[in-house]
């Protein structure tokens, strides 16, 4: 079943209902996706390219039970080996995929499980994107931390045991811009060991300056790869320009940060394409810079406020599943992140095959930990991004690792 | 006659008693060096005490975190700590971590790694002798983990590390000495203790590179990922005492090609 990704705010007002509209059901109201914006830096890079014309084609069907065979029989993983293991003929295989996937894990990271936190310091945003709590046109609180708020809820964090937090923002660069989270970095670096955000894209020297703050990885997802149904879900504001999210990652390593990381939110288009062209960004991207980190998530569609209905078409978990297997016999150096948007029983599962770490104490709304963590609350936070699946607390998340036979991994970083 | 044959043999015991090799001024009758990443703190110290590891290595960056589980305290403390450089990328980054470890009071032994792979992790080698002579300069017993370059490691001996630190195969592959013959050149042309590293995947491997000549094993990777921690690390430790035994008491001639000639060529020979 498709999902209705359409609701429209009882609090909106005629014009903007009007412009809404206008935006969803006129293409010619909407601007170029690939035109971009004043201010927007423009990288010579071919990795964009290769990825897309890799994708384009990708013809899932054509891979047969043999192919996926040989693919798992071999050492070193190709393009059209990746390809086969993505492919709906693996799926019968997928046990032989997560013993291979598991192998190739402990290989590299041994029995470590790194656990994180995020926090969400401001939700204020400027896009709409159709499947995403924060757009625009949705009814929720909208809230920016103050720095003093800030603090306070990376103290309680801090004080739970997180070494390693995600900043994240709506993408808003009048409402939380790049000074904003710059004096944001700064605080977390004395709270918190690891620094990591999950921003807007900014320019090279934006992401220069955000990691002389003290962040050293950045997230930016691409949700989808597939242009023209990226075109449809994202239909205003500077995320729409297509080409710019796409080079974020390579402007935040020469803007001197250590990793990125980048995905596809699964469910939004052909998910198999989609977790190809995921793979093939970092891979282009390592084969390019091979000193930096990558890593890959792998969310899928969740429900948000005021559309309870959104889900992941017909990404199961068991596909997702498959999807990860064939990240890690590909890409077995990359980390794998998998997101509270998951549930316990998967990602308890997950960790011991192929993914390297997960969140713990997670809230996706502005302001909130101290009633999350403590019970306390002393005014509103704000909205939030999506529903997360597993609510489970730094503590509860450490020894759940433990009794899986890995070992939780809080830092292992230095900022030099 | 037998009492004599009775003697030689109490010698070449006590000469397998008092095989040490130094590093830093330091004399290490163990030649297993243990790392301790990749695997829970609980084993570290069950493995240290089934390999018989006088040193283990631990990543600075793995210290460098407030949780309560502090790595150090799982370590005996008769264990020399082998504090490395991982997450460098450059001279400057090792130089700035071997100082934090200091700092962190894990001593002067530090062993520098510098990768600008994520994918395979091979050390840079040129990166590798700046940062040794800058660490050396400032009174550090440098152990420079290297890919097996001739000049390299004669640069690393001149820029004063104490020892050098060929890798066997990328680390983490389990692959064991896909680099034998250069190793095999260090060992021997370089004067400074060979120690190899990374890559090392089996007993049986760690046991050939002892074979050889090296003067230790690092071995890291094969031990987190056994089925049973300890258990492999008492095979690793059987299997370099073995290997080393083997290289003091001089390998048997191996015949390369058929059997030895019962008539040989230079028979005629008169005089």
């Amino acid at each position: 079943m498709e999902n209705e990704f359409l609701v429209d705010a009882e609090t909106l007002g005629e014009e903007a209902l009007l412009k809404k509209h206008r935006l969803e059901r006129d293409p010619s109201a909407r601007t170029d996706p690939t035109a971009y914006m004043e201010g927007m830096e423009v990288l010579a890079s071919d990795i964009r390219d290769k990825v897309l014309g890799e994708m384009e084609s990708y013809d899932p069907s054509r891979y047969t039970q043999e192919d996926v065979r040989r693919a798992l029989q071999k050492e070193d993983c190709s393009i059209e080996d990746f390809k086969a293991l993505l492919s709906p003929a693996a799926e019968p295989l997928l046990e032989e995929l997560a013993q291979r996937a598991k192998r190739e894990t402990g290989k590299h990271f041994g029995n470590t499980v790194y656990i994180f936190t995020p926090l969400y310091i401001a939700n204020y945003c400027e896009n709409y994107c159709v499947y995403c709590g924060y757009n625009c046109y949705n009814d929720i609180v909208r809230k920016r931390l103050t720095m003093e708020e800030m603090e306070k809820e990376m103290k309680i964090i801090s004080d739970s045991g997180i070494e390693e937090i995600l900043l994240l923002t709506g993408e808003s660069r009048r409402m939380s811009d790049v000074d904003y989270i710059g004096e944001a970095c700064k605080l977390a670096a004395r709270y918190f060991r690891n620094v990591g955000l999950e921003i807007y894209p900014v320019n090279v020297e934006d992401y220069r300056y955000l990691h002389q703050c003290g962040a050293d990885y950045v997230t930016v997802f691409q949700e989808t790869y597939d242009l023209k149904q990226y075109e449809k879900l994202h239909l205003l504001g500077h995320k729409r320009v297509f080409p710019y999210r796409f080079d974020a990652q390579e402007r935040a390593i020469l803007g001197g940060m250590r990793g990125v990381a980048a995905s596809a939110l699964l469910g939004l288009s052909d998910f198999r394409k989609d977790a190809l062209a995921s793979a093939l960004h970092i891979y282009y991207l390592q084969r390019k810079y091979p000193h930096a980190e990558y890593s890959l998530s792998c969310p899928r569609l969740r429900p948000i406020a005021n559309n309870e209905g959104i889900h992941p078409v017909d990404v199961h978990e068991t596909q997702l599943c498959q999807i990860l297997c064939a990240y890690r016999i590909f890409l077995p150096y990359v980390g794998i992140t998998v997101s509270s948007r998951e549930q316990k029983h998967f990602r308890d599962g997950i960790v011991r095959i192929a993914a390297t770490k997960v969140s713990a104490g997670v809230s996706t709304g502005v302001g909130d930990h101290e009633e999350k963590y403590t019970g306390e609350q002393e005014q509103e936070g704000g909205g939030e991004q999506f529903e997360i699946a597993d609510v489970r607390s730094l503590n509860a998340m450490y020894q759940d690792i433990v009794r899986e036979g890995l070992q939780p991994v809080l830092n292992e970083y230095v900022y030099v | 006659m037998r009492r004599r044959r009775k003697k030689e043999k109490m010698e070449k015991v006590m000469e397998m008693e008092k095989d040490t090799f130094i590093l830093g001024g330091k004399e290490f009758t163990s030649r297993f060096i243990l790392g301790s990443g990749k695997y829970s703190m609980e084993l570290i110290r069950a493995a240290v005490e089934e390999a018989g590891a006088q040193i283990i290595t631990l990543a600075v960056r793995r210290t460098n975190t407030k949780q309560g589980e502090n790595i150090l305290d799982y370590i005996p403390e008769h264990v020399t700590l082998l504090p490395n450089t991982s997450g460098a990328r450059n001279a400057e980054e090792a130089v700035r971590i071997a100082r934090m470890s200091r700092e962190l009071g894990c001593g002067d032994f530090v062993k520098v790694e510098i990768m600008k792979d994520s994918k395979y992790l091979l050390p840079d080698n040129h990166e590798t002798v700046r940062a040794t002579e800058i660490l050396a300069a400032e009174g550090f017993v440098v152990l420079p983990y290297m890919y097996p370059d001739l000049y390299t490691a004669r640069d690393l001996v001149r820029a004063g590390a104490a020892a050098v630190m060929p890798l066997a195969s990328p680390i983490g592959s389990n692959k064991g000495l896909a680099t034998r013959e250069f190793i095999r050149i260090l060992i021997e042309e370089i004067d400074v203790p060979v120690i190899v590293d990374a890559g090392i995947g089996r007993p049986s491997q760690a046991c050939e590179a002892m074979e050889m000549g090296a003067a230790a094993i690092m071995a890291n990777t094969a031990i987190a990922t056994a089925g049973d921690i300890p258990l492999m690390a008492g095979a690793f430790r059987k299997a370099i005492e073995a290997g080393r035994a083997a290289y003091l008491s001089g390998l048997g001639r191996v015949l390369e090609r058929g059997a030895a000639a019962s008539d040989p060529l230079t028979g005629f020979l008169r005089d």
